[in-house]
């Protein structure tokens, strides 16, 4: 490194001021830190200070209360109901998703004909915005024009069409072993199931579109990490005669890893954190069964206007992402290691 | 055996492909046929029946509804919200990857970490603080709060961004007589054209996107936003416009998913890439 004598002028003109380092970086990052700081970290301090008072909307302050609204949140049933449906609704969401995304990420990372339309409609779900997909999913769950009931009701269900997939299945299997068989009640056409109308189905409802919409999101990641493992890893696996399911858990696997912890972590975090999908898609309905923390928060906080009451019930998510963000940082340094 | 590897591909690849883009197909479908074919339940709803196709659901949605406005606020929000967050995210970028060294580092995993914060945490106060500032139910409330979850994602992607670009580029500048700052209006922004572009169409897909300080700031349906606007005005009690709101939604999703596509590579740079590399 060579380095090189710098005069240094003993009276230092304001230009100069721009050429020093020292004074050019940190003028150059304060605006942003400076925004981010008033816009991220005031209103989360805020929000701690609500959750702490008795505050309604139409003002700023309340009389202090201590944890009185986070006891009070944990007291009540609609509470427990939203915390469980969010925990539910993002562990499983989440593990369709890493199945989902292994196998579609493995498939798309080779090279084959029409891999650009196959990857434009992979990655459909994630580039429209949230809000707007759910209203068309509100449509495809409709009580009574339903797509998903039509087609179980005329084409793969008993009960009046002619192509039932299932047919084939028992032809294929079992014939002559019932207990294998599938077994299918006809659904009736003017009864048919309400999948936002029913808790059970609701629920179930929730989860496949939060799924639908991290997949492609999840394999994205997954494609990325497949595609920068080096080439010399996959010869020397040929050579010490690792293929199939063994390489995948021997070589694959271990290496992908970090990359597909910080996919997951990024999938938890967007799932637990998501009021769109709950808002519109059921808004908490029926009889409150899928309200989660953010959607309860809300009516809480606007609808109800009781603002510490709301504030407490979203801040319980903050130990969560506070933990993410650990993990986060954890597997970020070992993603630099390798 | 390249074959049968073929095969097996298609066979993973399709029944996803169908899976995750049936919706939209849906959409287009119900967005084309006329009310008389759409709410009735013996009709085949995969196959165009009387009356069907139609341009009836368009024509509704762009002249008897607020749906033009809704997207000329989104375009609005979304272009100052880029307009600020280049302003703020570029020069950060930059001085996080070039002039700060270890401690940049830290600082910028410490922005990117804001992004981990949530609307949903944070859009009860903030919805005070609106109310304070007299912004509520105007655009400039969406303005000022959408930069704060586009600008640390900015920094994070422009800062991975800036570190391949060669130093010894902006070197050379320096010793060929431009200022600091001149190398970087010189040299390095012209270079930074795709890392710039990339920020644009995420940050404008952010804007798009964003539903939650949208239904809480805004309840004048002339001011909304498209992601606040269509869940909210057009699904009214039992009367449904269904053909009329799948158009609503079809129409935003095409162009954002073929911007994706181009861009794909920097957007998994930007959740993978950066400082975890």
């Amino acid at each position: 490194m060579a380095t090189v004598a710098r005069a240094t002028p003993e009276d230092r003109r304001w230009q100069d001021v721009l050429e020093e380092r020292r004074f050019l970086g940190p003028l150059l990052i304060a605006p942003a830190v400076l925004f981010i700081v008033a816009l991220v970290g005031l209103p989360l301090g805020l929000a701690i200070y609500l959750s702490l008072t008795d505050a309604t909307a139409g003002s700023l302050t309340g009389d202090f209360v201590g944890f009185q609204n986070y006891l009070d949140a944990w007291d009540s049933e609609n509470f427990r109901v939203a915390l469980r449906n969010t925990i539910v609704f993002t562990l499983v969401s989440q593990a369709i998703v890493l199945v989902g995304a292994g196998l579609l990420a493995h498939a798309l990372v080779r090279n084959f004909r029409g891999r650009w339309f196959f990857r434009f409609l992979i990655l459909l779900p994630w580039a429209a915005p949230v809000a707007l997909s759910t209203v068309g999913f509100l449509w495809i769950f409709h009580s009574l024009y339903s797509v998903v009931n039509w087609t179980l009701i005329h084409d793969i269900l008993p009960g009046g069409g002619e192509f039932y997939p299932y047919r084939a299945v028992n032809w294929a299997f079992a014939r002559d072993f019932w207990p294998a068989a599938i077994q299918i009640s006809p659904i009736e056409p003017i009864d048919p199931p309400q999948w936002l109308g029913e808790p059970t189905l609701a629920k179930a409802a929730i989860i496949a579109v939060h799924a639908w919409r991290i997949l492609p999101f999840a394999t994205v990641i997954f494609i990325a990490g497949l595609a920068s493992m080096p080439p010399e890893i996959e010869d020397a696996a040929k050579v010490d005669g690792a293929t199939g399911l063994r390489k995948f858990w021997y070589v694959t696997l271990p290496l992908q890893l970090p990359i597909a912890t910080v996919a997951l972590l990024f999938g938890i975090v967007f799932t637990a954190t998501d009021m769109t999908v709950v808002y519109v898609l059921t808004h908490g309905g029926p009889f409150n069964s899928t309200h989660v923390l953010t959607t309860w928060a809300f009516d809480t906080g606007i609808n109800s206007a009781a603002l510490g009451q709301g504030a407490a019930i979203s801040l319980y998510l903050l130990p969560a992402l506070a933990l993410v963000a650990i993990l986060m940082l954890r597997f970020a340094r070992r993603v630099e290691v390798t | 055996m390249r074959r049968r590897d073929s095969v097996l591909t298609y066979a993973t690849v399709a029944p996803f492909a169908i899976v995750l883009a049936f919706p939209f197909y849906w959409m287009l479908m119900t967005a084309l046929r006329a009310d008389n074919d759409l709410y009735d339940i013996e009709q085949v709803p995969y196959k165009f029946n009387a009356g069907s196709p139609t341009s009836a659901n368009f024509r509704f949605l762009f002249e008897q509804t607020d749906y033009r406005q809704w997207l000329q606020n989104t375009a609005l929000v979304g272009l100052a919200v880029v307009v600020i967050t280049l302003v703020l995210a570029l020069p950060a970028g930059y001085a996080l990857a070039r002039l700060s060294g270890r401690a940049g580092q830290s600082l910028g995993v410490g922005i990117f970490l804001t992004y981990l914060v949530p609307p949903t945490l944070l859009f009860l106060p903030l919805s005070r603080v609106i109310a304070e500032l007299n912004l509520s139910d105007r655009l400039w409330s969406l303005i000022l709060v959408y930069p704060s979850f586009t600008v640390p994602f900015s920094i994070w992607l422009l800062m991975g961004f800036f570190k391949t670009i060669p130093p010894e580029l902006e070197d050379a500048a320096l010793v060929d007589g431009a200022s600091r700052l001149g190398a970087l209006a010189r040299v390095v922004f012209p270079l930074s054209i795709p890392g710039i572009l990339t920020v644009v169409i995420f940050t404008f897909s952010l804007v798009v996107n964003e539903f939650v300080y949208a239904i809480t700031f805004i309840s004048s349906s002339e001011v909304k936003t498209i992601s606040a606007g269509v869940p909210t005005e057009l699904i009214r009690g039992d009367v449904f416009y269904w053909g009329a709101l799948m158009a609503a939604t079809l129409i935003p999703a095409i162009p954002l998913a073929l911007l994706y596509n181009l861009f794909l590579n920097r957007f998994i740079a930007g959740f993978t890439g950066g400082a975890f590399r």
